[in-house]
């Protein structure tokens, strides 16, 4: 059952091949099977098996939803009425989340059942998933090796076959590199697509949430159960939903790609790039024409995105204060106390770098140089992007420098760690959709194909992506050991 | 003080409680006096997760403000985060507006002692206003009650205009009139809806530049606002005088001692590092909706006070005390139609017996125990001469401890006045008779004795004698 | 840029960030390294570009002024550090 995708177990379910119980049943034995790869923080056995049953009867009762009975993950970033939401964090190690986010209402909704939470990067910042109070997440196609981050828990879950789908997000690459490294499909959708409400926030006007799947086609069905719009997140737009199954089969004929110099440069691993001109190859082959197109400003994007997402952290963070929940340190001698050391206890490294970079670039004296600096920045990004996407339909290029790294390579130095983003931030700057999609292996490790389209052209991703694996066969690969 | 040598400057910040049935971003709601944190809810708390959506009615209550002071309204105005740690502020940062906010400049005239002056006022903007901290002791811990957070502030901001305590006050009390006329404040100090924090600062006379001023919180009263100021400009000078340096620091009025001291928990610089709320989006203005709001505005009181002053025949100090607010307007405008148009009667009522009676009770017009209906009841008796000034207020008095009408009142009590002329000469006649030695005083030039005539009159008939005809009679009768 | 352990410890209170004193210089130069990225930033003429704060050009949507929320003191009290008769409590605040 495990090998099979989310279209597929939704057919299962409706002949009757299976039910929601049996599903859940047989995905939890392998959480339990293969927990050395700590993809999970919290598992919610009895909770699912209920959800299940529920779902069960549905389905007798003739339910259509597609999502009906459908096992999923949700990353611990998404409060939970009732089960703890870590975020990855000690800050939040005895968070029983009062409410459930807005997406995680939404799948309650379609009937799917909840196998548990998703290890991540401590309150999401980090691309190895080495920042969680939880330990590090396995990349299952080489347990020396880091999924990615910070939804690593969410990617090595569903490569490894313990769940066919579950959510991520995405602040500067969350969902789209871990899926690059772990051999999955991640879709990062139009910011404002998906709420926000209930995700616990980084930096509030990048973060979004997102589907994680084996195919195309899965992310759709997710995504169509995810996306809308929502009253209680201001930023949410108010525009309708299209069927994203509808237009995924439609043909590739007429489609311009638009490749950025920018993106094939100095310090793209050699193997990366001949797997992304295969790629681009295979398009051309399904009908699609190929341009360059430029981005002057793509360089700067380390820079700007490492000042407003730590900038908007360090405010979303002082909530997390010892005073309504969450971590308290033992016997505050006073106010001051209370705070600095529940802060200084409950955070972790790099929380605290960030939160630091992010003061500093607000303070007094500082904010014209590097907050102004980098807001203007960004848009000088974002037109780049809008001015190549009037010119081609979609942009494809590398998700990552290079295949999955070390566990440990990294830590150590945080910039490097940084500068491994360089093709994903840049479009959370600009707010655009994009898809991560298994593209290729070097060196036996996984390699993803990045796609980034026009504003809520999630449908076209979709379809660009699904039409690539109607021919190749990268995504259906499964590492050595989860088959 | 020496006030030739010194220039009092003073500015005030006024935060006021927007009358709104909901929070500024969530819907929980903002009723005043519930128990500690029923009224906290997850967007108040700041729960990790939880995002603001902006009320409606706050913005167009702060449009409805701007409109009224003639002020800009902001075509494009922004929401920023204020960041600094207090256990009243859940989410570490205050929801505000820094560099654009919603209100522009506007102003408010005011009148000291006779003299009238304009006020500018720098802007005015929303924000949510933070939770209490309450010191009663907890096991020697401080409890916090979040109800409050969120509720919507608008903050208003005056120009350094004010150069007395005496002119602070005024400001303050027309900005008070002001936000109750519009309906958007309900102005009780008591329960904080109205708030000031002064910036005083005193200079040299003749020098151009601002002394360094101190910030004075939590003064919320008129009374205390004057006491407050006045301390502080005599602690100021003293201080220069005695060779000192004033140094910018926040202070808190402490009204049971009547003086101000530093706030030591806010003594280190704060850098608030502002920045735009990523959570919200811009709030755009629309002319249409300006137009829309400002179809709303209510008759505001110096209108009022003018169109009093021609429709009515009133003068200045009796139409400023009654637009003094719109309800006790609006009561004296109906106890006018309702009386027929008796415009003067009503005026003397108001400003005199109702007034004083109210005074007296401790009481505000939305109690007043006389309805409009009851009290033209009584002006229409006088107006018709059915009664006389003097048995009025004896009408009155009864209209104040009772239910019953004003001609209920004279028809039981028998107060109707005498217009038998015929009845009245016969009683004239009577006490010349008596008192022959007082009419040989009167014609022998002692104009004061008239007065022991009257008297014996109004005392023969209970009151009820018309005077101006009694005193008509009386002199012709006397003169013989 | 460069900052030093006493930046660090600054900006850290003004974060009211508890850190280890012997890993100030460590925050110090990963800081710095940090900042060094965005000098790249300072060559690019940005005096004609406007900040951009959100993705999307929209406006703020109005909420109806509609209490929706009921009371769940009770729910959310049951995970804070201390509670006592409905109050979160704190350390003495000092005015």
């Amino acid at each position: 059952m495990h090998t099979k995708t989310i279209a597929e177990l939704a057919r299962g379910l409706r002949s009757g091949e299976f039910s929601s119980v049996e599903l859940t049943r047989n995905f939890l034995d392998r959480i339990t099977q293969y927990q050395n790869l700590n993809a999970f923080i919290t598992v919610t056995a009895d909770q699912a098996l209920a959800q299940a049953e529920a779902a069960d009867k549905k389905l007798a009762a003739g339910s259509t939803g597609l999502m009906t009975g459908i096992p999923i993950a949700q990353k611990d970033i998404f409060c939970t009425d009732g089960v703890k939401t870590s975020c990855g964090s000690k800050m939040l190690d005895n968070f029983i989340a009062p409410y459930d986010a807005t997406v995680v209402t939404k799948f309650n909704d379609a009937g799917a059942v909840m196998l548990g939470k998703l290890n991540m990067d401590e309150f999401a910042m980090g691309s190895s998933n080495e920042t969680s109070f939880y330990g590090p997440v396995l990349n299952p196609w080489d347990t020396n090796a880091v999924p990615g981050g910070s939804s690593g828990g969410s990617a090595a879950a569903v490569a490894a076959r313990l769940v066919p789908g579950v959510t991520g997000t995405d602040t500067g690459g969350s969902i789209r590199q871990p899926a690059a490294l772990c051999g999955i499909t991640g879709l990062k959708p139009t910011y404002g697509r998906v709420s926000r409400y209930g995700m616990i926030a980084y930096a509030s006007s990048l973060d979004q949430g997102g589907p994680m799947t084996r195919t195309a086609e899965d992310a759709a069905i997710l995504l169509q159960t995810m996306a809308g719009f929502d009253e209680k997140d201001s930023t949410s737009v108010d525009k309708p939903v299209p069927d994203y199954l509808a237009s995924i089969a439609q043909k590739l004929d007429g489609l311009t790609i638009g490749l950025p110099k920018e993106f094939f440069g100095e310090g793209l691993d050699a193997g990366i790039a001949a797997i992304i001109e295969s790629a681009v190859d295979e398009y051309r082959r399904l009908g699609a024409t190929v341009k360059e197109v430029s981005m002057p400003n793509l360089k700067y994007a380390i820079p700007a995105y490492y000042i407003i997402a730590p900038a908007e952290c360090s405010a979303n963070l002082s909530r997390f204060d010892g005073v309504r929940f969450g971590y308290r340190c033992e016997n505050p001698a006073d106010l001051t106390d209370l705070y600095t050391r529940s802060r200084g206890e409950g955070f972790g490294k790099e929380v605290k770098r960030r939160i630091l970079i992010g003061t500093y670039a607000l303070s007094a004296g500082y904010y014209d140089a590097y907050y102004l600096k980098a807001q203007k920045v960004r848009r000088l990004i974002s037109e780049d992007f809008k001015k190549a996407l009037s010119d081609v339909d979609v942009i494809m290029g590398p998700v990552t420098p290079s295949t999955a790294f070390g566990l440990g390579e990294k830590t150590g130095d945080p910039i490097q760690m940084y500068l491994s983003d360089i093709y994903t931030i840049a479009i959370n700057l600009a707010g655009l959709p994009a898809i991560s999609i298994p593209a290729g292996f070097l060196n036996a490790m996984p390699v993803g194909l990045q796609i980034i389209g026009q504003y809520f052209a999630e449908d076209r991703l979709l379809n660009v992506a699904h039409q690539y694996q109607q021919v190749t066969d990268w995504h259906q690969r499964s590492p050595k050991g989860f088959e | 003080m020496d006030n030739q040598k010194w220039e009092v400057v003073i500015g005030l910040e006024i935060h006021t409680q927007l009358a709104t049935q909901s929070k500024i971003f969530s819907g929980a709601s903002t009723a005043y006096g519930a128990e500690p944190n029923i009224q906290a809810c997850a967007v108040d708390l700041g729960l990790p997760g939880v995002l603001p959506v902006l009320n409606e009615e706050a913005v167009r209550m702060a449009v409805k403000f701007g409109l009224a002071i003639e002020a800009e309204i902001a075509p494009y105005s922004v929401f920023a985060r204020k960041n600094y740690f207090y256990p009243d502020l859940p989410k570490g940062y205050q929801i505000s507006q820094f560099e654009l906010p919603i209100v522009g400049k506007g102003y408010l005239d005011i009148e000291v002692d006779g003299v009238k002056k304009r006020i500018g006022v720098t802007r005015a903007h929303l924000e949510e206003d933070a939770g209490k901290s309450l010191h009663e002791d907890f096991h020697g811990l401080t409890g916090i009650d979040l109800n409050r957070a969120g509720t919507p502030l608008l903050e208003i901001v005056s120009e350094p205009d004010m150069r007395s305590a005496k002119e602070a006050v005024a400001y303050m009390r027309q900005l008070h009139e002001l936000v109750r006329y519009l309906e958007i404040c309900d102005g009780n100090m008591q329960e904080g809806s109205f708030r000031c924090d002064a910036n005083v600062s005193v200079r040299p006379k003749g020098q151009k530049e601002f002394g360094t001023r101190a910030e004075i919180k939590n003064i919320n009263s008129f009374k205390f606002v004057e006491k407050a100021i006045n301390h502080e400009i005599e602690r100021q000078v003293d201080l220069i005088d005695a060779g000192g340096r004033v140094v910018q620091e926040t202070r808190l009025y402490d009204a049971n001692k009547d003086e101000t001291r530093s706030m030591r928990s806010k003594e280190e610089a704060n850098d608030y590092r502002y920045f735009p709320d990523p959570d919200l989006l811009p709030v755009f203005i629309s002319e249409a909706l300006k137009a829309q709001i400002k179809a709303t505005l209510p008759e505001l009181p110096g209108a009022k006070k003018q169109r009093f002053i021609e429709q009515y025949g009133q003068d200045d100090e009796s139409a400023t005390t009654l637009t003094s607010s719109r309800e006790l307007a609006d009561f004296y405008e109906q106890v006018v139609q309702l009386s027929a148009g008796e415009a003067k009667l009503a005026t003397n009522w108001m400003t005199g017996d109702v007034l004083g009676a109210l005074n007296k009770a401790g009481l505000d017009i939305s109690h007043c125990p006389v309805s409009p209906e009851r009290l033209s009841g009584l002006i229409k008796r006088i107006a018709d001469n059915t009664i006389s000034g003097k048995i009025a207020k004896q009408v009155f008095d009864k209209l104040w401890n009772g239910t019953a009408t004003a001609d209920e009142i004279i028809e039981q009590e028998g107060l109707v006045q005498i217009t038998d002329m015929g009845a009245i000469e016969a009683i004239i006649d009577t006490i010349i008779a008596n008192n022959q030695g007082q009419v040989e005083q009167f014609r022998s030039g002692k104009d004061k004795v008239f007065g022991f005539f009257v008297g014996q009159v109004m005392k023969e008939t209970q009151g009820k004698a018309n005077p101006a005809e009694v005193n008509k009679m009386l002199m012709a009768k006397l003169k013989g | 840029m460069s900052l030093t352990a006493d930046d660090v410890k600054k900006i850290a209170h003004l974060a009211r960030l508890g850190i280890n004193p012997q890993d100030e210089d460590n925050y110090a130069q990963d800081l710095s390294g940090i900042l060094d990225l965005m000098v790249q930033m300072g060559s690019l003429d940005t005096s004609e570009v406007l900040p951009m704060a959100h993705p999307m050009d929209q406006s703020q949507r109005l909420r109806p002024d509609k209490v929706t929320e009921q009371n769940q003191r009770e729910k959310f009290q049951a995970i804070a550090p201390q509670v006592e008769e409905g109050l979160y409590l704190v350390p003495k605040v000092i005015e």
